[in-house]
């Protein structure tokens, strides 16, 4: 257990080395800040104190030393736009975005996993069609669009819920967030319901291939053969076993749905750190886009660390020192 | 000359249990039959348009903010109504399909060639080159595609080859992946060494083998690549980071229409939404047909 | 031997599957009986039916495939038509069945115990501690050594041949009339398949229970079974006890399967092989299914199916012109 949690340790940060290298020479190359923060009439000696200012001037590898060391401190220096450090910017916005997230998911769990059983179980079953045309559908549709046909239908025409926002925040179990609010919950269902769309149609079609393939197993069919009910059959012996594939798919769902946040967050004007980062990536606010790409990147990271350990919960056939 | 050999291979074909279960299929006949119609349209879209969208002279703006023709205040010119600036919806739908319909296509095209290559060569020569191309492949798709587009094109600036390079950049992990598996099998069967014997060189051995091989896996994911991209196009433009303002696709026209959602004017945005909506359900559609006849174990 | 209770009758028994391309009469118009503690081989080519016939039993075939016609009497009543809930009353507690691979037929993600445990809960009253001790009994029973320690364990812990004990101790677990065995050995290396037949006649003669045993190998029948049934293409061709069917024969089907086993004692040096295939089951001949392959067919045989005939002391044989001296 301990040489796995070793390898993985120094996988995690190679990973994370990379991605540092990568996001450093993106930003560093690519666009220059200097012009989004001056007039477009400024003299050349104003252009060199800007230069100097963010330390442009210096060679690319300096650069990427300084840009490391500050990084591993968690300075990215400050937000050219809202001259905060960028992390603490990043962190700030980061409940919001945890929320839809967590909202999101949580109708992922819900819909995907008993709609996709409900097909898989029974795959030439009319419901079964319905539900995968459903999920096609699902697959078909951009957030975006999505997102806007909710405006229009539930907040323009019927006006039952609030077009944008975040609504009021409370206070429970320590925690400050606005699901702990009735304005809250009605600011949040339309945005986690655009963000948890593609998500269900996913899982849908995940859930159903691997139940299809599971109830198709031997060991279904002695189950049944001992007097075990067709419901327990699909809840007990099949379900448990297709947990290890949607374990997978929720590990990399999680980081897909991090990053649709930016277009949630974009359309339904959530202050979270999706829509920070769009808006960065307009104003070309460089130490915004690295926090959040090691920011995210660490997150990821760290996701993709707990499902291998989950694998180990569901699935005994999995012994992580081989 | 070679007429015979093609009416031979046509009639092969629609005797073939693939064409027999395409008749069969009612999704199958309407999805291809929706998709020609769109590549039809944005084909000959500009010849039969009431304006072009583009030419801001022909643009009027006392036209502006008409509904739908069926409904009231509808004109009959305008079938789809028209934005703020008197643009007929439709005409714009069908320009921007052409937009959209081309970064798609030739993306997938971009795509499965680099895709491909690189899976091939690593495949072939193994060892290191294999180890670094494979090691990218792992980092790259532990991150969403999505938020690699969106880092990319906000890096790069609004244009079509932009995008395209984007697309290409998160899209050959696939193909790579695919081919490299196909080479490094078919290495292994006896019957390159076969062919090594009667005097084959291992490329040509290669080409021959493998490519035929991976092509049903090629032709199933790049179906669906191309609705796949449609989408990740549409939500960059839609987000400001994808297509210049100056080339509209689908997907700035919803983000063009956005803007007027919230004083009730649908049609502007949903229309252009809808018609991605249907390309795109019609692909993914004909892509799960493909992949049911042609190669099922793929997911 | 003769008042011995039957435990089951099948009566006509039809089993189809309604595919697109057709309907495949697997198991078409079989009847036969199953007596107290007697072990019944089914035997035959694959694809003749056997297995459906034993999944019809307990009335798990799936779709497209249905009971189309027939009884099968247990215990006084037809339970084809009974219901999934009071099936389950029957399956695992009167009847049970064990699988043919014993690598694929436990779940791979509960500990041998607790899929032990399971079918006592279903269909005994027994208090935690009692099933616990049950289950122990159990595998000690089928020769599971430490089987305290080996209950926490789960199924890719034990090899092959140790999975078919749990997979048997399952089967006996709350004493059933009946044992369907699919294949028990098939999937196991030579030298285990003896053990494992060996402990499945010890246990079902210990625990007074009658065992329904199928398999294409004859050899496991002469060695195991006290009747036998031959089928072939849905149909039983042969059937009576072991040694008429081992030395006293009718069908030629049955002497061909009998020729193709290598090493009994039957005055033949070489191995024989039945002529051509298992017919297309989509299309299968008129008159004598078996005609095609048969070294003695006549005319007559494309034509008319020939009926099940009795030929004395249970022996029943479906053909026009017997192998055996002096049957007619």
């Amino acid at each position: 257990m301990f040489k796995y949690l070793l390898k993985r340790t120094f996988q995690m940060v190679f990973v994370l080395f990379i991605v540092s290298v990568i996001v450093f020479t993106m930003t560093s190359v690519i666009g220059n800040p200097v012009y989004n923060m001056l007039p477009q009439k400024a003299t050349d000696q104003q252009i060199q104190e800007v230069v100097v200012m963010l330390g442009l001037d210096k060679p690319l590898y300096v650069q990427y030393w300084i840009f490391l060391k500050n990084a591993i401190r968690g300075e990215f220096g400050r937000s050219y736009t809202h001259f905060v450090p960028a992390l603490g910017l990043i962190v700030s916005k980061f409940p919001a975005t945890i929320e839809i997230v967590i909202v999101a998911m949580g109708l992922t769990i819900l819909l995907g996993i008993s709609l996709g059983v409900l097909a898989g179980a029974r795959p030439k079953s009319k419901i079964s069609k319905l539900i995968m045309f459903g999920s096609l559908a699902g697959i078909s549709l951009p957030s975006f669009f999505m997102g806007m046909v909710y405006i229009f239908v539930f907040a323009v025409s019927l006006r039952w819920l609030p077009v944008s926002g975040r609504g009021e925040i409370g206070t429970i179990l320590g925690i400050r967030t606005s699901l702990a609010t009735l304005d809250g919950w009605r600011h949040i269902i339309l945005p986690s319901m655009t963000l948890a769309l593609l998500n269900i149609a996913t899982i849908i079609r995940l859930v159903r291939a691997g139940m299809m393939e599971v109830m198709r197993q031997d060991f279904i069919k002695f189950a049944r053969s001992k007097g075990v009910a067709a419901r327990k059959v699909l809840y007990g012996h099949a379900l448990k076993n297709i947990l290890i594939p949607v374990v997978t798919i929720f590990g990399l769902q999680l980081g897909e749905l991090i990053a649709f946040t930016t277009i949630t967050e974009t359309i339904f004007a959530w202050p979270g750190m999706g829509k920070l980062l769009i808006d960065s990536i307009t104003n070309l606010d460089r130490p915004i886009i690295s926090a959040y790409l090691l920011f995210v990147a660490i997150l990821f990271v760290v996701i993709n660390f707990v499902v291998d350990i989950l694998y180990t919960f569901i699935d005994p056939r999995i012994d992580l020192n081989s | 000359m070679n007429q015979p050999v093609k009416h031979g291979r046509m009639r092969i074909f629609l005797h073939s249990e693939f064409f027999d279960h395409y008749k069969k299929s009612p999704t199958a006949i309407i999805s291809s039959f929706i998709l020609v119609t769109v590549i039809l349209l944005a084909i000959f879209g500009p010849k039969i348009t009431v304006q072009n969208p583009y030419d801001l002279g022909s643009l009027n703006l006392s036209e502006a903010f008409k509904p739908p023709a069926w409904m009231d205040g509808g004109d009959s010119r305008f079938l789809l109504g028209t934005d703020q600036n008197g643009r007929d919806i439709l005409s714009a739908i069908i320009y921007g399909s052409r937009v959209s319909l081309f970064i798609g296509l030739v993306g997938v095209l971009l795509t499965s060639l680099v895709g491909i290559t690189l899976g091939l060569l690593a495949g072939y020569f193994g060892g290191k080159f294999d180890t670094i191309i494979m090691r990218i492949a792992d980092i790259q798709l532990a991150f969403p595609s999505m938020l690699i587009a969106l880092f990319l094109m906000g890096l790069t600036g609004p244009s079509i080859r932009n995008i395209l390079i984007a697309l290409t950049l998160i899209g050959w992990v696939r193909y790579t992946r695919i081919v490299r598996g196909e080479v490094l099998s078919v290495r292994e069967k006896e019957y390159v060494d076969a062919a090594k014997v009667i005097g084959f060189s291992n490329g040509s051995i290669i080409l021959k083998q493998i490519l035929p091989n991976v092509m049903t896996s090629i032709i199933v994911i790049s179906t669906l690549r191309v609705g796949s991209f449609i989408m990740t196009e549409a939500t960059l433009s839609f987000l400001g980071v994808g297509v210049p303002i100056s080339t509209p696709s689908l997907g700035m026209l919803c983000s063009d229409g956005f803007k007027v959602l919230y004083s009730g004017l649908w049609w502007v945005s949903i229309f252009p939404g809808l018609y991605i909506v249907i390309i795109v359900f019609a692909i993914n559609l004909l892509g799960d047909f493909l992949r049911d006849e042609l190669n099922p174990k793929l997911k | 031997m003769e008042e011995r209770n039957k435990v089951l009758e099948v009566k006509n028994l039809k089993t189809w599957f309604h595919t697109f391309k057709g309907v495949v009469k697997a198991v078409d118009d079989v009847s036969f009986e199953l007596y107290e503690k007697e072990i019944l081989g089914i035997v035959g080519e694959s694809g003749g039916g056997k297995s459906i016939t034993g999944f019809s039993i307990i009335n798990m075939i799936d779709e497209p495939g249905i009971i189309e016609t027939g009884e099968i009497l247990f215990e006084g009543r037809n339970i084809v038509r009974l219901s999934e809930g009071e099936m389950n009353k029957i399956r695992g507690k009167k009847i049970s069945m064990i699988f043919q691979d014993p690598m694929t037929s436990l779940n791979p993600v509960y500990t041998i115990g607790k899929q032990l445990e399971e079918i006592l809960i279903l269909h005994e009253s027994l208090s935690k501690k009692e099933r616990r001790n049950r289950c122990i009994e159990l595998l000690k029973a089928v020769g599971i050594s430490n089987a305290e320690k080996r209950l926490k364990n789960y199924p890719h812990e034990f090899s092959g041949g140790m999975r078919q004990r749990v997979v048997i101790a399952i089967a006996l677990a709350s004493n059933p009339k009946i044992i369907i065995a699919d294949e028990p050995t098939t999937a196991l290396d030579v030298t285990i398949q003896a053990q494992i037949l060996r402990l499945m006649k010890k246990l079902v003669r210990e625990n007074n229970c009658a065992l329904i045993l199928i398999t294409h190998d004859l050899a496991v029948i002469a060695e195991m079974a006290d009747r036998v049934n031959v089928m072939y293409c849905g149909k039983i061709v042969e059937s009576g006890y072991t040694r008429d069917i081992i030395f006293h024969h009718l069908h030629p089907y049955t002497q061909g399967l009998i020729g193709s086993i290598p090493g009994t004692d039957t005055e033949k040096k070489r191995l024989t092989t039945i002529e051509g295939v298992v017919p297309n089951m989509f299309d299968l001949p008129k008159g004598c299914k078996f005609a095609p392959r048969c070294a003695y067919r006549q005319p007559v045989c494309f034509e008319e199916e020939p009926e099940i005939r009795d030929f004395g002391d249970n022996h029943r044989a479906a053909c026009f012109f017997p192998v055996r001296e002096g049957a007619v």
